[in-house]
């Protein structure tokens, strides 16, 4: 089908000069103008065209602070003020940059929801999904990396704080960490190799990885709100989906008015709230990083708190705090199996019955909770009284973060239950516009 | 071992150090040129003996309405260039022994300890024998820092009763001159901590006004393309 469209308009002129040696028209045509998308979309499909234009601005803006900043103990949190201060607009690259991670994860979590709620992991989808999980990970490391490079006080220990987790796994946890390091303490030699990761050796990997997740996506087609499989139908002359409308310039203009509103709360942060209030930009990193003394609080930065409440909220066994470390990777890696842990015969939440909905909701309320407790020192909400059995002298936030972790976890746990036994609604034949 | 044993201490610090002080707002106005200027005088007259603002540049005065000429004459004490960083002469070895502690740069300071920190701290001090240089902090309790600015405004005590500051002797200063005085000190280190954060601010009106535009045209772009979609 593909390959008669082709035939039937060949290009002329420096197009057809193109087209003769490189398939660029094919590739217009496959991938904007006559890739077709349901015409549904609401705004919960704006978020992965806002993901990829996050990563572009990250691997600009990062390619400029590259040009003047020093991965080297001694040099780098002067390096960054440097950039601040007497780089010609630095300070701009460097908040667009510093804002945008922040962004990526806000907009990572939004398309990730939209994926839950919507079954977009399901057959046809599961490797589409599967790749975004990937990203997703990478994109945590890529994160991790990226905060130890200012070298401030936060930087330092809570890259000291995360490597040390690998130090828990057993036998070769303590000889791992110091591979990890190259030292025996995060030093110069973490810092240079902490910028290799985050300049190349990610970036690449992710480039490669958002490549895949795209190639997947236009092979399988977007799912929709409604979860119904536009493919199914189609104009009997033309081929074309009954639901389905070009990408471009369809959702190309879509997508800018959500590029617009995006670009308005990014510019709002940037140029009055770079800090947001310490949730972006910590204060205690801008104290140049200092082995010799730890601060009295460390928090990981917003994104990782779920995940980071889920680590301190299982307690060691035996005196190991691995089992804290190897819940809080499986928290993470759980998303892979959704595809398979699914087993409802619908895929949107509008379909489905009131059991997945609860469930989800609760999800969603846990991640939310463990987020802020994981921003918090857990003796937050203080102790229960040591008269109360089992639970005297245990710290309140503690046990809650025990409790939304349990959900965090039962979620996907009883997925393969709940969701075969919801009573699901009847899926219409076409889409709907709501 | 060792790495393990570090890791369990961290997990176990990890909790707040409780400095429960209540701190006074500090009167910040970055626009009072006025003020930065005084700030700025008495920043390099008391703190930048034993402090460096290293990443501070002594032309960016010029931004506060001050001149070269009067840069270099009143505040520039050692003849230095103009674009140099305001670093001091101490050596760090030498401070580390007299304080105890090697005096922090404080280039940034407003942005990690915050404003009110600062305007709390420098009304905080009291005289306190036990302590090594005679002064203590309510703010930063056993801060190695001695007062360096007493004689301005006199000495205080805390009344181990009521925990409240009394004046012990008055100094150069009435209160309200010398609140005035760390006033303008604090607001200059707001705006040494990131000298373009008015500009930053007075961009950020346009870019957001250009984008409003922006979007009211992305808006009617995407109706007029969408007329025919059902």
């Amino acid at each position: 089908m593909k390959k008669d469209i082709n035939k039937q308009d060949k290009s002329t002129g420096l197009m057809g000069w193109v087209d003769e040696r490189f398939p660029l028209s094919s590739f217009i045509k496959n991938h904007l103008t006559e890739y077709y998308a349901p015409k549904n979309f609401n705004f919960w499909y704006f978020f992965g065209a806002l993901a990829l234009f996050v990563f572009v601005v990250q691997i600009l803006t990062g390619i400029f602070l590259t040009m003047y900043y020093k991965p080297d103990a001694s040099q780098a949190f002067a390096s960054v003020e440097f950039i601040m201060r007497d780089v010609s607009f630095g300070w701009l690259i460097r908040y667009m940059h510093s804002t945008g991670a922040s962004l990526f994860f806000v907009v990572i979590y939004l398309h990730m929801f939209r994926g839950l709620m919507y079954g977009s992991y399901q057959k046809p989808r599961e490797l589409l999904w599967l790749f975004g999980v990937a990203i997703f990970l990478l994109l945590m490391a890529e994160a991790f990396f990226g905060y130890l490079l200012p070298w401030g006080q936060m930087s330092y220990w809570g890259a000291q704080v995360i490597v040390n987790l690998f130090a828990t796994i057993p036998f070769i946890g303590p000889d791992l960490a110091e591979w990890v390091r190259g030292d025996y303490l995060v030093s110069d030699a973490t810092l240079n190799r902490f910028f290799a990761f985050h300049v190349i050796a990610l970036p690449l990997a992710l480039a490669g990885l958002i490549m895949c997740h795209l190639v997947a996506l236009h092979e399988v087609g977007s799912n929709n709100p409604d979860g119904v499989e536009i493919k199914n139908l189609k104009d009997k002359k033309t081929g074309i989906p009954l639901d389905g409308i070009p990408f471009h310039p369809y959702y190309t203009v879509k997508d800018l008015i959500g590029l617009s509103v995006f670009l308005i709360v990014f510019a709002s942060i940037i140029f009055f709230a770079p800090e947001m209030g310490g949730y972006f930009l910590e204060a205690n990193n801008f104290v140049p990083a200092d082995p010799l003394v730890t601060p009295s609080h460390i928090a990981p930065v917003w994104y990782f708190t779920p995940f980071y409440s889920i680590l301190r909220a299982v307690p060691p066994i035996f005196g190991s705090q691995f089992p804290g470390v190897a819940a809080m990777g499986l928290s993470v890696l759980i998303f892979f199996f959704i595809p398979w842990l699914d087993r409802s015969k619908v895929r949107s939440i509008r379909y489905k019955g009131i059991l997945y909905k609860k469930w989800l909701a609760a999800f969603v309320i846990s991640f939310i909770v463990l987020g802020y407790l994981g921003t918090v020192p857990s003796n937050i909400w203080g102790q229960f009284s040591s008269t109360i059995p089992l639970l005297g002298g245990l710290d309140v936030a503690t046990f809650f973060a025990r409790i939304f972790t349990l959900v965090y976890f039962l979620f996907f746990i009883m997925m393969p239950f709940y969701s075969k036994k919801d009573v699901t609604k009847k899926v219409p034949k076409r889409v709907t516009m709501r | 071992m060792k790495i393990f044993i570090t890791f369990l201490t961290l997990f176990s610090l990890n909790s707040f150090s409780a400095e429960n002080v209540e701190l006074s707002k500090a009167p910040i106005d970055l626009t009072d040129n006025q003020s930065l200027q005084r700030g700025a005088k008495t920043f390099v007259n008391y703190c930048l003996n034993c402090h460096s603002a290293n990443y501070m540049r002594y032309s960016n005065l010029i931004d506060i309405g001050l001149s070269a000429d009067t840069i270099k004459r009143d505040l520039m004490l050692n003849g230095d260039k103009i674009g140099d960083t305001m670093s001091v002469n101490m050596p760090v070895k030498e401070s580390k022994k007299w304080f105890g502690v090697t005096p922090p740069d404080l280039s940034v300071v407003a942005r990690s300890r915050g404003a009110d920190w600062i305007y709390s701290y420098m009304r905080g001090f009291y005289r306190d024998p036990s302590r090594a240089m005679g002064w203590n902090n309510t703010v930063l309790l056993n801060s190695a820092m001695p007062h360096i600015l007493w004689e301005l405004q006199g000495e205080q005590t805390l009344n181990p009763k009521t925990k409240n500051l009394e004046t012990f002797t008055s100094g150069k200063l009435n209160t309200k001159e010398y609140d005035s005085l760390v006033a303008d000190l604090t607001n200059y280190l707001v705006y040494m901590s990131e000298p373009d954060q008015l500009k930053r601010k007075k961009m950020g009106y346009y870019v957001i006004g250009f984008l409003l535009l922006l979007l009211l045209l992305t808006i009617n772009l995407k109706k007029e393309y969408w007329r025919d979609i059902k």
